[in-house]
């Protein structure tokens, strides 16, 4: 991880490169966070990766609530040659959750950004097979959402069908 | 030998079964006039076949016998285990998180504790850090026991399961003796361990690492002389590092193209940078060099193991900040303080500092990247697993196309997915 003072020199650098693209950064526990805007993501990635952070390690969302904006996308990146980690965060309103998508540029993307699409109802744009992944297709609502609750789905019982009991209750 | 079975005297039945004219009878599986290449077909694998070492399911578009697409389905095994964790206190949360991937339940403990630890910034004690890499070790010569045995038993080797499930039995035996639990131990403690070790466990684990490398030695005389494995492994669906390294593979499937990722050497956590070990690579990236690279990495577990036991510091296994770690058992008579701190742990749990952390650990498949995130309540408000066989599954395809559908058995074995990981 960047130390405090290498995090603000990368921030620096990147706000040269793309303008209004970070809004700001956080080191906690030894671990580099840069704040990204949502509509330069993809650009401030690319930039990161042009300075070394190569790989994308991770991408997974976080639900905020009741914060807001309540989404958030993080990506992972990884240098391999300092052996060093960076987090890029975006925070997205529940509204419209759009961010461009960056399986383009790193494949490993695909199936990390439609675990998120599936659980968190974040639309990559972009993305060339946006489907949910792990739930069924036509499932409704997106489970890891803070207001989703847990165990709040019906629960189908073959024993309640053959009584003719409308079992989805 | 009877008259019938000689093969010079053929009986009256044989000549006339002999005699039967079937060609008439063959369908052909293309239209009349098309060329045989140019249809593609459609192929259902799985969820349930033991060949998908889980429930995986794989579409696989296919042209003759040669693999020209294939998509993963996944999911069919998905329990909100990540949901489920957010709804329980952090120590709660464990067990829930060792599910995840079954054959790694220690890695996936360690990621969990160690990115809360991380959160409250706690100290572990040396002793704790020790018995967590021997505990860790052993899981994954474990977890890659259990995919030599399954992954031969795909190739046709059957015998090899029943060796590798014996030393396989061997390891749970000692989980059992130090933790109390075969699986799903929950020996892993926020702040260090559950308990110290027994008496005469370490060395029983001793004596398993004397035998080790010898069994090790034993199933590579048994498979790497076999003309029929070396067959479907060998050049078999290699795939290059600079393609891995995009599609983010990490783990023996990495190291068996020629790049010695490994996060015990690269970034050590754990004390790993107190042992001396190697990382095997391969040269040609095929699934010989997967099934070689894991073979030798039993091996170096087996020597981190004994290192480990030797240098096993004495002291405390858990933290003493009360806060965290559950007071000694002797305590509770006598203390007031120890009786309360018993009580807030165990119903209320310990609160963690408002913050997001992202801790990885080397597994036995690659990096399990553990991301909690705390809002300072006693619950974690998200938990995710970043489990290496759900992002190395996207490499399946790579890797396959454009090779036969045997060819694929043989490479979804050494990609050794597990499924319950993939779909959390």
């Amino acid at each position: 991880m960047p130390d405090a003072t290498g995090l603000e020199l990368l921030a620096g650098d990147l706000r040269d490169a793309v303008p209004d693209a970070v809004l700001g950064t956080l080191h906690f526990r030894g671990q580099a966070t840069i704040l990204a805007d949502p509509r330069h993501v993809r650009v401030l990635l690319l930039q990161l990766r042009e300075a070394g952070y190569r790989h994308l390690m991770s991408v997974h969302g976080v639900d905020y609530f009741p914060e807001e904006p309540r989404l958030g996308v993080h990506y992972e990146l990884l240098d391999r040659g300092k052996r060093d980690r960076v987090r890029v965060k975006v925070r997205l309103h529940t509204d419209d959750p759009r961010v461009e998508s960056v399986t383009d540029d790193w494949p490993t993307a695909n199936h990390q950004e439609r675990e998120v699409y599936d659980m968190f109802g974040v639309v990559f744009e972009g993305h060339p097979d946006l489907r949910r992944i792990l739930m069924p297709e036509d499932y409704e609502g997106f489970p890891q959402r803070r207001d989703f609750p847990i165990g709040g789905e019906p629960i189908l019982f073959t024993k309640d069908g053959a009584i003719g009991a409308d079992y989805t209750q | 030998m009877s008259a019938i079975d000689s093969p010079r005297t053929k009986s009256a039945y044989r000549e006339m079964e002999e005699s039967v004219e079937l060609s008439h009878m063959k369908q052909p599986l293309v239209a009349e006039g098309a060329e045989p290449e140019s249809e593609l077909l459609t192929l259902n694998m799985g969820p349930h076949h033991p060949a998908t070492h889980g429930v995986l399911r794989l579409l696989v578009t296919l042209e003759g016998e040669v693999v020209r697409d294939l998509k993963p389905i996944i999911g069919y095994v998905h329990t909100g285990i990540e949901k489920t964790a957010e709804d329980k206190n952090y120590w709660k949360a464990i067990p829930v998180v060792e599910r995840m991937d079954y054959l790694a339940y220690f890695f996936n403990a360690y990621a969990f504790c160690g990115a809360t630890e991380t959160l409250l910034g706690i100290e572990v004690p040396k002793r704790a850090q020790y018995l967590r890499v021997i505990h860790m070790e052993l899981n994954r010569i474990m977890s890659h026991l259990v995919w030599l045995g399954t992954s031969a038993l795909d190739l046709g080797a059957m015998s090899m399961f029943w060796y590798c499930f014996r030393e396989r039995e061997s390891i749970l035996d000692l989980f059992e003796y130090s933790t109390g639990a075969r699986m799903h131990t929950r020996y892993f403690q926020v702040g260090g361990v559950a308990d110290d070790v027994p008496a005469g466990w370490v060395e029983k684990v001793r004596e398993f690492c004397d035998a080790m490398p010898t069994r090790v030695d034993q199933y590579g005389a048994l498979l790497n002389k076999n003309e029929i494995l070396l067959q479907r492994l060998r050049n078999v669906c290699p795939l290059d590092e600079e393609t891995l390294l995009e599609l983010g593979v990490t783990g023996p499937l990495l190291r068996a193209a020629g790049n010695p990722w490994d996060l015990r050497k690269a970034m050590p956590y754990c004390s790993y940078e107190d042992f001396d070990f190697q990382i095997p690579v391969g040269t040609e990236g095929d699934n010989y060099d997967r099934f070689a690279v894991r073979m030798q990495e039993m091996k170096e577990s087996t020597k981190i193991i004994a290192q480990a036991l030797e240098q096993l510091p004495e002291g405390a296994w858990i933290t003493d900040d009360r806060k965290v770690a559950l007071p000694p058992r002797h305590e509770l008579a006598t203390s007031m303080e120890a009786l309360i701190h018993h009580f807030k742990l165990v119903t209320e749990g310990f609160r963690v500092p408002a913050g997001e952390v992202y801790f990885p650990v080397e597994g036995p498949r690659g990096e399990y990247g553990c991301f909690v995130r705390s809002d300072g309540s006693s619950k974690p408000a998200r938990v995710h697993m970043r489990d290496p066989s759900f992002v190395n599954l996207q490499a399946t395809n790579a890797m396959v196309k454009d090779s036969y559908i045997a060819d694929l058995i043989a490479t979804l074995a050494m990609m050794d997915p597990v499924l319950g990981g993939i779909d959390r």
